[in-house]
């Protein structure tokens, strides 16, 4: 039955609610204050970079520039000293797109493979053959320098660009590996087994068919290794040669080893200028920047 | 008093009016049931009443108390969830107390009191289980423990029976019934289920479009659908509807459609219509028979397809390009094909206004 | 050729174990010293105060990285506006280099130019923030170097363990009257123990192979103060031409990292297999 309508008024008035409570302002004034704190460095680094010297003895190495000022910029490109040449960081800046490159195509290619065996050519110790790999990638590169460094000793290819492009395909491996194996089991396996039945072999199978379907995870390892590789420091002082030094290395001999005043506006754009392509591929790739650290992280 | 009255309820989430000027009134101890389609507004309606959802307008009133813009903690509400949202890194006891921990209820009457949910829920050998270790039942049960130690007025069930499959969502319908049973309490209970409805239900709301349809027992509303669309969800297979003409001659009405002829003297019309109108004509499977050729038929059609159903068979049947659905004993013996004579019981027809829908 | 990485990598393993074991100093020798590497090892003040370094380091590092990501990760999941925004702020210091951090705290750190004269010129004449140069405190401008480096990487982490908890959890402890705060801490933080357990080992390993950051900014300075074991293990190795130490030295790194992965590896096995056998 309908009950009698309540008797006073039918509707209760609207409390005020507050749009912004306390707990709601905290949190925004955490988060804007975490943010601003990131954001230090980064501003710092930036106007340092286009101040002139005579503001950075004079000053606050927070207030804004009263001269602006690029030279510092084309100084480090081009003539800034690294060591005993004074050619900028641009050497570096190229010695790292050529390393970037080939270690980019031989690194993701060979993982992919790797991983898209393991996933469906069940053999007997892909399992434990899998665990030793993973935890291959959490060994400290010093366990394996001096063996490393004798081996390619032994085949002439000590200190070179080939030297460090193996050395970032044998060290990347591991990630990779675990990367597209990861990807290939979570695609459903029976695409996998038409293509066995339809008469495909181990070769065509991955060009025509994984191949096609692997973009996504291509992109992740793009950004994982991009980002690795250019922000590599140790194995490219190591493995390179002093004529193939990546800009990291580059970067640490302009700040570390000049003598006399350093040049802090110059060492600063210097920096910025390395971290153009690691910033940028972050900025770019967004979530799927992302979806690398994850899958990296989940290591199985 | 535990009831709950709704007056006048206005809810929208963002610019979205879901519900506008809702009425509802429930007596203690009901079981009511929210039943509609997704997206018609139950699952708002239930948030509302526990508070996870502000209104916009309107009053909400639970065992007397305005509730409108309280906390859900204190309505003396309980609410049972769809994925039950038991605390899994906890043990039962652990889920059970923790409300009333975090409360500052003494000891002892926290042990009183779960101890009390259970031995009612039969719970007492598993209070040292985690949630992970319950089957469905139990996880269950949990779930209604933790409202009953809070000694809710009100539990609010959000479709806690969907996830399951059908061997199991049966048995704990069962259970949910019993429970309701010894316990008393006044539950709301949202489903897309109509069988859960019919079964669980003392009166079941049928929702549409933030609207409810139709508020009455489960027998009321199969057999006296207030429109179109409370006729056509419950039951299955669904009620058929026959459009065509009402045609008062004198003291009597006779329904007229290309596929059939019933004489409709004796419906229980809200107005008796003085001339001819349109009209559809609702009628249920079991409602429907064959005929021998010679008795008085209201309609002809053939056989189409047949459904053995276990208990009964659903015969399918065109009727001058009308389809049909007529529920027949199993053992019958048909072909299809075949021509058959069809009466309706005319008892238990239904008469909507061709256009609004509504019942007449 | 997986398989011929593989027998790289654990040849290369051996041989490093078996260097560690021998008189090597320039060359590799063959001859068999037993211990004595390791004897010579933990008997040098330079590898000790390398541990303790790394040790405290780790301390800090580990605890301020995870109580700071796991802050950032709740506070951006309470549905605040820019969400996009933040999250792009707290990571894109972990696409930087170390050297580049390292470099850019050494600069902000600076006693004569940088935060410690700012702080003159605001008036507060006697502030001093020369930890750098500071003997007991140059540890901790690399803890918080490399903590602005890598807190968003576990934001990232944890908060992805946040987004797979269950809704309905929340509005199960809102029907109790369970307060936020504590929801988080009783029913939330619980069931991070999977996510938190990855960040923990990252961060661990991303501890011991510190090295990057220690030469850009303070290369070990001063004095032995920031000195970490891989910095150890390099100038051993490459300067100082005494390879057996660096090999012992890197034999105890790996039994370190080991120690650290396996459990965790194994943990994860193990539950895989469960969810597998479901």
């Amino acid at each position: 039955m309908t009950a009698a309508v309540p008797t006073g008024n039918t509707l209760s008035p609207r409390p005020r609610r507050a749009f912004l409570t306390p707990a709601r302002l905290g949190i925004y004034a955490f988060l804007v204050s975490a943010a601003l704190c990131f954001l230090l460095p980064l501003y710092v680094m930036g106007i340092t970079s286009i101040k002139p010297m005579t503001e950075i003895r004079a000053g606050n190495i927070f207030a804004l520039p009263l001269a602006v000022t690029f030279a510092p910029w084309a100084q480090a490109w081009s003539s800034a000293c690294t060591g005993l040449e004074c050619n900028g960081i641009s050497v570096g800046f190229w010695n790292s797109v050529r390393i970037l490159i080939p270690s980019l195509a031989l690194s993701i290619l060979l993982g992919s493979i790797n991983g898209y065996a393991l996933a469906y050519w069940r053999v007997k110790w892909a399992d434990s053959f899998f665990a030793i790999l993973m935890l291959g990638a959490f060994i400290p590169y010093p366990v394996m320098l001096y063996p490393l460094v004798r081996m390619f000793a032994m085949v002439n290819l000590f200190q070179s660009i080939p030297n460090i492009v193996l050395i970032h395909t044998f060290f990347g491996m591991p990630i990779m590996t675990l990367l597209f194996r990861n990807y290939y089991g979570g695609l459903p396996i029976e695409l996998f087994k038409a293509a066995r039945i339809d008469g495909g072999g181990f070769w065509r199978i991955y060009f025509q068919l994984m191949l096609p379907m692997s973009l996504p995870i291509f992109v992740v390892a793009l950004i994982l290794q991009t980002t690795g590789i250019w922000n590599d420091f140790l194995l490219g002082l190591i493995f390179a040669g002093r004529d193939n030094y990546p800009m990291t290395v580059q970067l640490n001999n302009i700040i570390n080893s000049t003598q006399g005043e350093k040049v802090y506006n110059v060492n600063m754009a210097a920096t910025l200028l390395t971290s153009l392509v690691p910033l940028g591929v972050y900025f770019v790739s967004g979530r799927w920047f992302v979806r690398g650290i994850a899958a990296g992280a989940v290591k199985g | 008093m535990s009831s709950v009255s709704i007056r006048s309820l206005d809810v929208a989430i963002g610019k979205v009016r879901i519900i506008e000027k809702l009425d509802l009134d429930i007596e203690e101890g009901e079981f009511v049931v929210l039943l509609g389609p997704s997206g018609c507004g139950k699952s708002t309606l239930l948030h509302s009443i526990a508070g996870l959802l502000d209104v916009s307008e309107g009053r909400i009133e639970i065992a007397g108390t305005d509730v409108t813009w309280s906390d859900p903690k204190d309505r003396g509400i309980g609410m049972v969830f769809q994925s039950y949202a038991l605390y899994p890194t906890m043990s039962v006891e652990r889920n059970l107390s923790f409300g009333l921990r975090i409360s500052g209820t003494p000891r002892n009457e926290i042990k009183a009191r779960v101890d009390n949910a259970a031995r009612m829920l039969q719970l007492t050998e598993l209070l040292h289980r985690k949630p992970a270790q319950l089957s469905g039942g139990q996880r269950q049960r949990v779930a209604i423990g933790r409202a009953l130690v809070r000694q809710a007025k009100v539990f609010l069930l959000d479709e806690p029976l969907s996830n399951l499959d059908a061997k199991l969502r049966s048995e704990l319908r069962r259970e949910l019934k019993q429970l309701h049973h010894e316990l008393g309490a006044t539950m709301i209970h949202v489903t897309h289920d109509q069988i859960e409805a019919l079964t669980l239900a003392t009166r079941i709301a049928v929702m549409r479009a933030g609207e409810i349809q139709q508020f009455d027992t489960p027998d009321n509303v199969y057999a006296r659908p207030n429109n179109m669309f409370v006729a056509g969800f419950l039951g299955s297979p669904s009620m058929n509807f026959v459009r065509g003409t009402l045609q008062p001659d004198g003291a009597r009405v006779q329904f007229e459609s290309a596929a059939l002829r019933v004489d409709v003297s004796d419906y229980p019309f809200a107005n008796r219509p003085a001339e001819a109108r349109q009209a559809v004509l609702g009628v249920r499977p079991e409602h429907l028979r064959c005929v021998g050729p010679d008795l008085p038929h209201n309609a002809q059609a053939t056989l189409g397809l047949i459904e053995p159903m276990g208990s009964t068979k659903i015969a399918w049947l065109n009727a001058q390009g009308t389809t049909l659905a007529m529920q027949v004993e199993p053992m019958a013996a048909l072909t299809t094909g075949a021509a058959v004579s069809l009466a309706l019981d005319t008892r238990h027809v239904s008469l909507f206004d061709a256009t609004s829908e509504r019942r007449l | 050729m997986g398989a011929t990485v593989l027998v790289a990598f654990v040849a290369s393993i051996l041989w490093t174990l078996r260097i560690s074991l021998s008189n090597s100093k320039m060359l590799p020798r063959n001859d068999w010293a037993g211990l004595d590497q390791y004897a010579r090892l933990f008997g040098s003040d330079r590898w000790l105060t390398a541990l303790i370094n790394v040790g405290l380091f780790g301390l800090f590092f580990i605890a301020g990285a995870i109580v700071l990501g796991f802050l950032l990760a709740v506070f951006i999941d309470q549905k605040v506006r820019f969400e996009g925004v933040f999250r792009t702020i707290y990571l894109y210091s972990f696409s930087m280099s170390f050297v580049a951090c390292g470099v850019i705290w050494q600069w902000m750190f600076n006693p004569t130019l940088g935060i410690q004269r700012s702080l003159h010129s605001w008036g507060w004449d006697n502030a001093r923030f020369d930890w750098i140069a500071t003997q007991d405190m140059a540890i901790y401008c690399i803890v918080i170097c490399v903590l602005w480096h890598s807190a968003g990487l576990v934001m990232a982490i944890l908060l992805a363990g946040l987004r797979g908890i269950d809704d309905e959890l929340w509005r199960a402890a809102r029907i109790e009257g369970i307060p936020r705060w504590r929801y988080y801490l009783s029913i939330v933080l619980p069931q991070l123990g999977p996510s938190l357990g990855t960040a923990v080992v990252l961060l661990a390993v991303s501890v011991v192979k510190l090295y990057d950051a220690v030469v850009a900014m303070t290369n070990g300075g001063p004095g032995d103060a920031t000195d970490v074991p891989t910095k150890f293990i390099i100038d051993n190795l490459f300067e100082r031409q005494n390879i057996g130490l660096a090999s012992a030295a890197s034999a105890t790194m790996l039994v370190t990292v080991v120690i650290i992965v396996a459990p965790m590896l194994y943990a994860r096995s193990r539950a895989n297999a469960a969810a597998g056998r479901k």
